[in-house]
């Protein structure tokens, strides 16, 4: 490509990307993060970002209401999330199988029910969210930037700052902070241990299938099998390496989106790379965190174990 | 009974086939110290629990107050005044002390008052003579700091009934006498206390005893109509087996040497630091300290688990290098770890398999390259005979044994010929006067054998029985060594809290 595309343009592109890339895996990351504080070491997020993103699809193609198909989305992500609590809390189950399970189950369901959505009649298309279209959106560099993005993705960043406000200056988020640090002592009280997990984890799985939801309504026409494409596990490992931390999970999701967005202007850039090292970009870097980070002291003391009255 | 704060009939309870409680009675009155005497597994943490609501009786009824009460949760208890502080610590770590005292308060809303709760416990703490920083952080609090705040925020919740499930366990004799200080205050301002223990010394402290034996009440005593020998044999329901006699011996020749032996500060936990020891053939030597002055680590070392980040260990005149478990095992180091549970026994392999491990490729559990499983039955069915272990056989895991049967598989291990040390860290924790003087047996025995025997105990009582010398340990370093003869509690006490007694001498 020509070197006066090295200009601001596509800077400003990449950094609008950036924003629009982050808005599913903030939803999801900020949701998870309550789920994950509370002890549920859940790792059905891919499967329930999955499902989110074909329960709006199949809305939308039979509604063509996306405010519709973003409630279709966060109830499929809650039914998921709701799965993996009656395993994981009531029935005990560890909680990775239980994970790995679901998303097994999700990827299989989504693909037979899409094809027997199709069948018969093809793919449909949809017009998905529209970036809105508003005088604040042609103001040079933040127009395009800030201004252009769907309201969804101006309310992902909100949840940042409330999900930090719930944490750590409530009770419910304080007692939450508890069950993943040491239910039992929430127990010992007369809390109900069990409902307070299964609140987080719908919590988490709203948030994901409407992370799901925006992400088939803002960025495709129509449904893949394959759509969210691991961001599920993305979402897990920028939990991880931001240790657990509001702020911290927030700068995870900035570096796995900006990655992203740089992979989707590759070709623009021309830096002669492959396009696919670029796809690859995020998922390198999160493995690259996993294996640098050093502060694995910050994970909740109980998180992932299942927890049973009075054993030790 | 009139005036009972708390009275109790018929109390029974069942864990599958297991009857924990089996129509117990019990009363409280207002400005006593009630204690719950017994073996381990005999049923006083059942009682304790169904007393704070935790859990719920099968069978029998509970008063309060005069009032019949059904409780359905610990909530329920507190809303009596009826409050509980657990056996393990119910405290988490990562929050602060305020964090801790705020977590499942009953109220309503969103917002805590932390301003007027902080106010509130600090009002309670100097009532109670308690240092109190409500910004600091449960982790770097001590043990018996952490005793405290259990305490505070049972009293803060509930006033007028406090249990307490052995709070003694964790503490220095120093601390448990100022316990007992503070809850002859709690007594004299009317609240019942519940306490659980299975030490005659604290129990003697108490105003009446309740004893119980495999869930039944066998009696309820005044503490002051009754002796240690009589509440003994009421506990185990026989006379306790004689403790062996000191007779000295001499000492045979060096076996184990270490030499400003140190691990790494990022090991985890208190490292130790410079310690410098030796220990002779047919000689035990104590450790006394608080557990995580760097005992861990110690024992870690010298059992080959952890690396020693400078000094050295000398096994038979030999410097052991590289350091590691293989080559602890060969020259004959055996080793009884603090954590039964998690490091010394494999809790999903049954009895048999864990007396096998690390002697499962020698005889008589090897067979050409297969593992003789009938060999090692045999061996396991001697043993649980032996050492009286209560289970249902060779192929019982090892996660339902409970902390003293337990503690026996891994003594028998560990005992086994081969072992010319024998390292025991904490090994009589939680355990009760009839396995402790098992395990002081089997240390004596190995002894007797000619072996080097290295013995950590937070319990006195321990090391003055069975040592020769004893080291005081405190954050990681050796404060003093002294020969068992002219111990005394007083100055190691002092010694385990860091302090250098002023030298009479
Ligand atoms: N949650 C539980 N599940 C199964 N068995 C239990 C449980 N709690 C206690 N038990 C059993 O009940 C008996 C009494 O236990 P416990 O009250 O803890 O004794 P103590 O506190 O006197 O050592 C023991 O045999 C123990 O194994
Ligand atoms: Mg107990």
């Amino acid at each position: 490509m020509s070197a006066d595309l090295y200009d601001g343009a596509i800077v400003v592109s990449i950094l609008a990307a950036t924003l629009r890339t982050m808005t599913p895996l903030l939803f999801s990351a900020m949701g998870e993060l309550v789920t994950q504080r509370a002890g549920i070491w859940n790792m059905s997020v891919e499967g329930a970002m999955l499902s989110g993103a074909f329960a709006a699809y199949i809305a939308i193609a039979t509604t063509g209401s996306p405010v519709l198909a973003l409630l279709a989305a966060i109830f499929a992500g809650m039914m998921v999330s709701l799965l993996n609590a009656i395993l994981t809390a009531s029935l005990k189950v560890d909680h990775f199988v239980a994970g790995l399970a679901l998303n097994l189950l999700a990827a299989g369901l989504t693909l037979f029910w899409f094809r027997a959505f199709i069948s018969g009649r093809g793919q449909p298309t949809f017009d998905g969210l529209a970036p809105p279209d508003w005088a604040l959106a042609d103001l040079p560099v933040l127009g395009p930037i800030l201004f252009a993005q769907r309201p969804l993705t101006w309310l992902a960043f909100l949840c940042v700052p409330l999900v930090w406000f719930l944490l750590y200056r409530t009770r419910q988020g304080l007692e939450l902070r508890c069950l993943g640090e040491n239910p039992a002592v929430l127990d010992f009280k007369g809390v109900n241990v069990v409902a307070r997990q299964y609140a987080a984890s719908l919590f988490g799985g709203a948030m994901t299938g409407l992370g799901g939801g925006f992400l088939i309504l803002a960025f495709s026409d129509r449904f893949l099998p394959d759509i969210t494409a691991g961001r599920g596990w993305l979402v897990v490992v920028a939990i991880i390496a931001g240790g657990w931390r509001p702020l911290g999970v927030l700068a995870a999701v900035t570096v796995f989106a900006f990655l992203e967005a740089l992979a989707i202007h590759a070709q623009v850039l021309g830096l002669g790379l492959p396009h696919q090292l670029f796809l690859a970009a995020p998922y390198i870097a999160s493995l690259l965190l996993l294996t640098h980070l050093r502060h694995r002291d910050r994970q909740p003391a109980l998180l992932g174990e299942v927890y049973r009255r009075g054993e030790r | 009974m009139t005036g009972a704060l708390m009275e109790a009939r018929g109390l029974t309870r069942r864990f599958g086939s297991v009857t924990a409680l089996d129509g117990v009675d019990f009363d409280l009155k207002p400005g006593e110290i009630h204690c719950l005497f017994g073996e381990n597994g005999a049923g006083k943490s059942t009682l304790a629990s169904i007393l704070a609501g935790v859990i719920a009786p099968d069978d029998g009824a509970l008063a309060v107050g005069g009032g019949p009460r059904r409780y359905g949760s610990p909530a329920d208890a507190i809303a009596d005044g009826v409050g509980m502080v657990h056996q393990h610590f119910a405290l988490v770590e990562a929050f602060t002390v305020l964090e801790n005292l705020m977590v499942g308060l009953p109220g309503r809303g969103w917002r805590p008052d932390r301003a007027g709760l902080a106010v509130r416990a600090r009002a309670l703490a100097e009532d109670l003579g308690i240092a109190l920083d409500p910004a600091a952080r449960v982790s770097t609090l001590s043990v018996g700091e952490r005793q405290w705040i259990e305490i505070l925020k049972s009293l803060m919740e509930a006033g007028r009934i406090l249990i307490l499930d052995e709070p003694t366990a964790v503490l220095t004799p120093e601390e448990s006498r100022r316990l007992f200080a503070m809850l002859d205050g709690l007594k004299r301002r009317g609240l019942g206390i519940v306490l659980v223990s299975h030490k005659l010394v604290e129990v003697m402290q108490s105003d009446r005893v309740t004893v119980l034996r495999r869930g039944r009440k066998v009696a309820t005593l005044a503490t002051a109509d009754t002796d240690p020998g009589t509440l003994t044999r009421m506990m185990i329901g026989a006379s306790p087996p004689p403790e062996g006699t000191q007779a000295p011996r001499a000492a045979g020749a060096v076996v184990v040497e270490t030499r400003a032996l140190t691990s790494a500060e990022s090991a985890g936990g208190v490292p130790a630091r410079d310690v410098s020891l030796t220990i002779r053939a047919g000689e035990i030597v104590g450790v006394a300290g608080v557990a995580g002055n760097g005992q861990a680590a110690l024992f870690d070392m010298l059992a080959g688990a952890l690396a020693p980040a400078s000094g050295e260990i000398v096994i038979d005149g030999a410097r052991v290098s590289p350091v590691s478990p293989t080559e602890m095992m060969r020259r004959g180091v055996r080793c009884i770890p603090e954590d039964r549970f998690r490091q010394g026994l494999v809790g999903e392999m049954s009895i048999s398999e864990n007396l096998m491990l690390g002697r499962h490729r020698a005889a008589p559990f090897r067979r050409g390259p297969f593992v003789d499983y009938g060999a090692a039955d045999r061996v396991a069915a001697n043993v649980i005979d032996a050492f009286r272990i209560a289970t249902t056989g060779p192929q019982a895991r090892a996660a339902s044994l409970s902390g003293g049967n337990a503690q026996k598989v891994l003594l028998a291990r560990e005992m086994a010929p081969g072992g010319r040390v024998l390292l025991a860290n904490q090994p009589t924790r939680g355990l009760d006067v009839g396995v402790v003087a098992t395990v002081h047996a089997a240390l004596r025995a190995k002894r007797d054998e000619g072996a080097a025997v290295l013995l950590a105990s937070e319990e006195l009582d321990d090391l003055l029985a069975l040592c020769d010398r004893i080291l005081v340990m405190f954050r990681g370093r050796v404060m003093a060594a002294m020969s068992a003869r002219d111990a005394d509690v007083e100055r190691i006490g002092a010694l385990m809290a860091g302090r250098q007694p002023e030298a009479a001498a």
